[in-house]
């Protein structure tokens, strides 16, 4: 058998009152999409907060590229291969969408050093021609020099997607990318998570069940911080358990 | 946020300026006002100190309520390099702010690990544990400070007239505005502007913030260390006062009226700070209740600092 990408093991998290994460054993396959799916709460962005190393788990271990990450800090890890979209829009506000994904790009490891102190950044064309690059294949290529506060919410969502993908990351976390859009919006972006899915490993947080469905090749259900099934989505669909804690209300 | 971007009007304003100041000595001398060369440099000493607090606060975000350790560690730099027999400043300058820079990269691995009302607290704690130091250094002069036998020697020429030692400060003051300002726009300035507004987009984005600021920091203290150097060859001494925490303060409220984060906003408030006080603390002793005055109004009508009123930062 070949070793998974991502591996996690017994992880738990606890919050104050709250177990967030409770034993999760978790493993995501080279080239899959892997979905993770749960109710409001059940402790999905925190587990994305764990596997990208935004938080320390209480105990277990997350293995990526077949090393122990656990102890590697977020910026370590995205060096070893992980990017994060976020469940709230995060990107610069003030900047261009070109910029930000500049910035996205310069961060790479194979972009050289940022401990650069006299050249001016905007000469460097081919730092922007790659940026520009991630623009069009997210659909933004008409909105390059728009500021990101400008752009529309669906547009932001992309936007947050092409900067993961100017990391040239192994593998994606995406964070409800379909959060807060409309239809076609989120039309769009299944579009664009299939077509990304044939060259980077996905694990894809979603409430949108029919986006699920369609782009997962596995699905995880998560309640209440526990694991209670895994399996393809034929499987998942069919679960009782799952259906009683979550897929009832959905399908 | 936006990166830092200079109106287009900046650069033939700042040439201008530069040629006046060039002018300056001669001009002063000619009207028989030699004593102001002197304050003249003063003015822009504290320009570059101011400056090199708003790298680190304006750009890199980081509210140090300490950075005068830095400012009073160039002076004893250049103090003790003067006693033991370094008195050519091509030599000293470099030294002094090798020393700053160490300084603040001690203070800053330490502090740069707590955020907010504690770093503001750490770095003020860092500078007062130096102030104390320096005072009870029996060696380096105590609370009296350590004074330089004379003035330092640049290359071949000595600074020991007040227009050489203007014209000396002038030329670093003008090479640090330029390093800034290429700075500002390089891959470095990017970077640290953008760990400014989102400091964990930053690191989710693979790049590790802690070094960038603290690389930011301890270029912030080294230049302060030149302005410190500078001082005491100005004042003849290096005292322990430099250090203070009241200091630290002066050259925030510098910052803050000239413009955080703008690249002139450290000069623009040095030289708005110390003309009101040179103008009134003749006139009146409570000068500072004019500078109360002054700071409301930029707070009022200007939030941003003075130099936000002439160039743009944001969009
Ligand atoms: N920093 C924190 N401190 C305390 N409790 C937290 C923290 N972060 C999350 N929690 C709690 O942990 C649980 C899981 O939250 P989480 O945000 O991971 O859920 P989620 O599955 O992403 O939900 P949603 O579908 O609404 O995004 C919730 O009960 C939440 O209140
Ligand atoms: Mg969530």
């Amino acid at each position: 058998m070949t070793e998974a990408l991502l591996d996690v093991r017994n992880l738990s998290r606890r919050f104050a009152a709250v177990d967030a994460l409770q034993a999760v054993n978790f493993s995501v396959e080279a080239g899959e999409v892997h979905a993770l799916i749960g109710p409001n709460g059940a402790g999905k962005t925190t587990f994305i907060h764990h596997v990208s190393g935004a938080l320390q788990p209480d105990s277990g271990s997350v293995h990526f590229a077949g090393r122990d990450v656990t102890k590697l800090s977020m910026h370590q890890r995205v060096a070893v291969g992980m990017a994060r979209s976020y469940q709230i829009t995060n990107v610069f506000l003030g900047l261009s969408a070109l910029d930000n994904v500049a910035l996205a790009v310069q961060g790479r490891q194979d972009a050289g050093s940022s401990f650069r102190f006299w050249r001016p950044a905007r000469s460097e064309t081919a730092m922007f021609e790659e940026a520009r690059s991630y623009l069009e294949q997210t659909g933004l290529a008409q909105r390059i020099d728009t500021i990101a506060g400008n752009l529309a919410h669906g547009e932001q969502r992309a936007l947050e997607l092409a900067m993961a993908l100017a990391t040239k990351p192994k593998m994606l976390l995406l964070d409800e990318p379909m959060a807060g859009t409309g239809p076609e919006e989120s039309a769009r972006m299944v579009e664009l998570i299939e077509h990304l899915a044939r060259h980077v490993t996905i694990l894809l947080v979603e409430h949108d069940m029919a986006a699920v469905f369609r782009l997962a090749d596995r699905i995880s259900v998560l309640v209440n911080g526990r694991l209670i099934c895994t399996g393809t989505p034929d499987d998942v669909r069919a679960d009782p358990e799952v259906r009683r804690a979550y897929l009832g209300d959905h399908l | 946020m936006a990166f830092y971007r200079p109106a287009t009007y900046q650069k033939p304003v700042v040439l201008a300026l530069l040629l006046a100041l060039l002018a300056l000595p001669p001009a002063l001398t000619a009207f028989g006002q030699e004593f102001y060369i002197g304050f003249a440099t003063r003015v822009l000493i504290f320009a570059l100190a101011a400056s090199s607090l708003n790298l680190v606060l304006g750009f890199g975000g980081m509210f140090s309520l300490g950075h005068a350790a830095f400012f009073g560690a160039g002076a004893y730099a250049a103090a003790i390099c003067m006693s033991s027999g370094i008195a050519d400043a091509l030599l000293a300058f470099p030294l002094a702010m090798a020393a700053a820079g160490l300084l603040a990269l001690v203070v800053g691995a330490i502090s740069l690990r707590t955020r907010g009302v504690y770093f503001i607290m750490i770095t003020l704690a860092f500078a007062q544990m130096a102030y104390y130091l320096f005072v009870s250094a029996r060696s380096w002069g105590g609370d009296d400070g350590l004074p330089l036998a004379s003035r330092m020697m640049l290359g071949g020429f000595s600074l020991t007239s007040d227009s050489a030692l203007f014209y000396a400060t002038l030329g670093c003051l003008a090479l640090v505005m330029v390093f800034f300002g290429r700075l500002a726009d390089a891959r470095f300035g990017r970077v640290i502007q953008a760990i400014r507004e989102n400091e964990t987009r930053m690191e989710a984005l693979g790049y590790p913030v802690f070094r960038y600021r603290l690389i930011c920091f301890a270029l912030g203290g080294a230049l302060a260390g030149l302005a410190g150097a500078l001082l005491a060859n100005l004042t003849g001494l290096a005292s322990p006062n430099l250090l203070q925490w009241t200091q630290s303060g002066t050259l925030l409220v510098m910052v803050i009226i000239g413009g955080v984060g703008y690249l002139y906003g450290g000069v623009v408030g040095a030289v708005i700070l110390l003309m009101l006080e040179e103008s009134l603390v003749g006139v009146t002793e409570h000068w500072h209740i004019a500078l109360g005055l002054l700071l409301l109004g930029v707070v009022l009508f200007a939030p941003k600092g003075v130099a936000a009123l002439f160039g743009k930062r944001h969009d």
